[in-house]
């Protein structure tokens, strides 16, 4: 689709029409936008029986996997950052003799490589990596391949084609011409690797200010199939220029997730309990003065001719 | 070991920059005698200059004032693979007797006893940075003989060298440890007992190792951290001690 028709729609909606149950999903965002809100949306339509996709599982994955939303989780490293563990996770995994999460596990590069290898359409994609570790034993899927030109062997890992992917970002228009700055992760080669592309942006901007700067485009409006316009959904992750990571919460989320019964109190007042993100920001009005960005513009540059 | 690690690095290095206290060290470095270090985080930030200390490999802080911020295919083919990373910072819950490190469980894999975060990008950096480095407290449990699961290969993974194996980096050449700095020795690709901190006696590093340790002819010591290195990781770099205990 290359129009310019409006996929401008409510998370509700756009969760409702294009994440499925058993779908293969991705929220990603290397600390930097990952989108809570729609994770928190995915929770309260009660999706079941999902592959979760992402380098780093993070707080939103841990706290789908309290949901029940998952069946199997695709990553490669699972912790909060700077702080500890994921105890969702941990407790899904550790139980003895009856682990309820299916784990397939990478190294970064591995699902670098593997959203790579998805976006460009190729059957897998090679590196230089896992010699010497015991990864391959522990995931059949990581397998290697000799070189047609050396003879070299390389390490080899399959193409990742996600049913959905979530990208959040800076902004973007009406069409689903997306800008990112800051930290850019896999999210480019994660969207063009999915069948269905689910963008959710701070600002909804016009064309004329995504073609001022078209370098900081990442992805384009022909692989979208939603626009969501939802300030603050990556928070606690954060947004460069709009709003700080809330270090706080990943620290107070060590000791949430490691009761049950209080991650299920938190699901239930900041997920089930608000209708949507605008609700939880409500509940938490102290959030925009502790978190809010300061000023670093840059120069900008000449596009002229 | 902020400091003692700090040290290791010299000016102008290209380092790939872990998050805790090899971040500290590198920040520590980059302030006294390496003020061209370039900070690689895994995140992207490439040169970054970092006012606040970050929580995470990815803090906003990172970019902001950086020389380039890649995407992570970038910072995986164009940074690591490309041969461009000239030392990785590695810790974990298990470093043994050849610097194989686990990250990944404890117990066996299947039905592990503590199942721990992965790989991240350390498999990588451990294959590929030009030479390692590996911050870790001494403790038997934390030093085991065998390592549970091999994350990042260390000297000699499955009984070989690694260079049989296809590996283009030197590997876990030092651990720096709160007691003591274990080197690799070149023959046997033992991480080697080499200089003690002030006041550490040898059984006091054997006591806090699960294999019988080697080590070298001639011990070194450590030059206890100078009132500038104290002063600028008390006051200036960690003074909330988000990595600094004890």
């Amino acid at each position: 689709m290359t129009d310019n028709a409006s996929k401008v729609m409510p998370m509700r909606e756009a969760i409702a029409r294009f994440v499925h149950d058993g779908d293969t999903v991705v929220i990603e965002g290397f600390t930097h936008l990952i989108c809570f809100a729609a994770g928190h949306e995915i929770i309260r339509q009660g999706r079941r029986d999902l592959t979760l996709a992402r380098l780093t599982p993070d707080l939103i994955y841990d706290q789908m996997i309290a949901a029940g939303c998952a069946r199997k989780l695709v990553f490669s490293w699972a912790g909060n950052p700077g702080v500890g563990s994921l105890h969702a996770f941990r407790r899904a995994v550790e139980r003895q003799g009856a682990a309820t999460l299916e784990l397939e596990e990478y190294s970064h590069f591995g699902m670098v490589a593997r959203f790579s290898a998805g976006a460009a359409r190729l059957p897998f994609w090679p590196l230089k990596d896992y010699m010497g570790t015991d990864l391959p034993a522990a995931n059949p899927r990581i397998r290697s391949v000799a070189c047609p030109y050396t003879g070299e062997r390389l390490a080899t890992v399959p193409a990742l084609n996600p049913d959905v992917t979530v990208v959040h970002a800076q902004r973007a228009d009406v069409a689903g011409n997306t800008q990112i700055w800051g930290l850019v992760g896999v999210q480019q080669e994660a969207a063009f690797a999915s069948t269905r592309v689910i963008v959710v942006v701070e600002e909804l901007v016009d064309e004329a200010v995504i073609r001022s700067d078209p370098n900081r485009t990442l992805i384009p409006g022909m692989i979208v199939d939603a626009v969501v316009v939802e300030p603050w959904g990556a928070h606690p992750s954060y947004a460069q220029g709009y709003y700080d990571r809330d270090n706080d919460f990943y620290v107070a989320w060590e000791g949430i997730s490691r009761d049950p019964g209080r991650l299920e109190g938190y699901l239930e007042e900041y997920v089930r309990g608000v209708a949507d993100r605008a609700a939880y920001m409500a509940k938490q009005p102290s959030l925009v003065a502790r978190l809010k960005a300061q000023e670093r513009y840059s120069s900008g540059v000449n596009y002229g001719f | 070991m902020a400091a003692v690690a700090a040290r290791e690095l010299a000016d102008g290095e290209v380092v790939f920059v872990g998050i805790g206290l090899p971040n500290l060290a590198c920040n520590l470095a980059r302030r006294t005698h390496a003020p061209h270090l370039v900070l690689i985080y895994e995140s992207g930030a490439v040169g970054a200059v970092p006012e606040r200390l970050p929580v995470s490999i990815g803090d906003p802080a990172l970019v902001t004032g950086s020389l380039m911020v890649c995407g992570m295919a970038g910072v995986f083919q164009l940074m690591l693979q490309n041969g461009r990373i000239e030392v990785g910072f590695l810790g974990g819950a298990q470093v043994d007797r050849y610097g194989n490190i686990n990250t990944t469980v404890i117990g066996p894999y299947e039905r592990p006893a503590v199942r721990l975060p992965g790989s991240g990008g350390a498999a990588e950096i451990a294959i590929h940075a030009k030479r390692t480095l590996i911050v870790s407290k001494l403790n038997p449990r934390a030093f085991p003989e065998r390592v549970d699961f091999i994350t990042s290969p260390g000297q000699r993974p499955d009984g070989k060298r690694r260079r049989e194996l296809g590996m283009p980096g030197a590997g876990p050449v030092k651990v720096i440890t709160d007691k003591a700095i274990l080197e690799a020795d070149e023959e046997s690709g033992e991480m080697t007992l080499a200089a003690l901190y002030p006041g550490v006696a040898v059984g006091d590093v054997q006591a806090g190792v699960g294999w019988p340790l080697a080590r070298r002819a001639r011990l070194g010591e450590v030059a206890p951290p100078t009132e500038t290195e104290l002063q600028l990781l008390r006051d200036v770099l960690d003074p909330r001690k988000l990595y600094l205990k004890g």
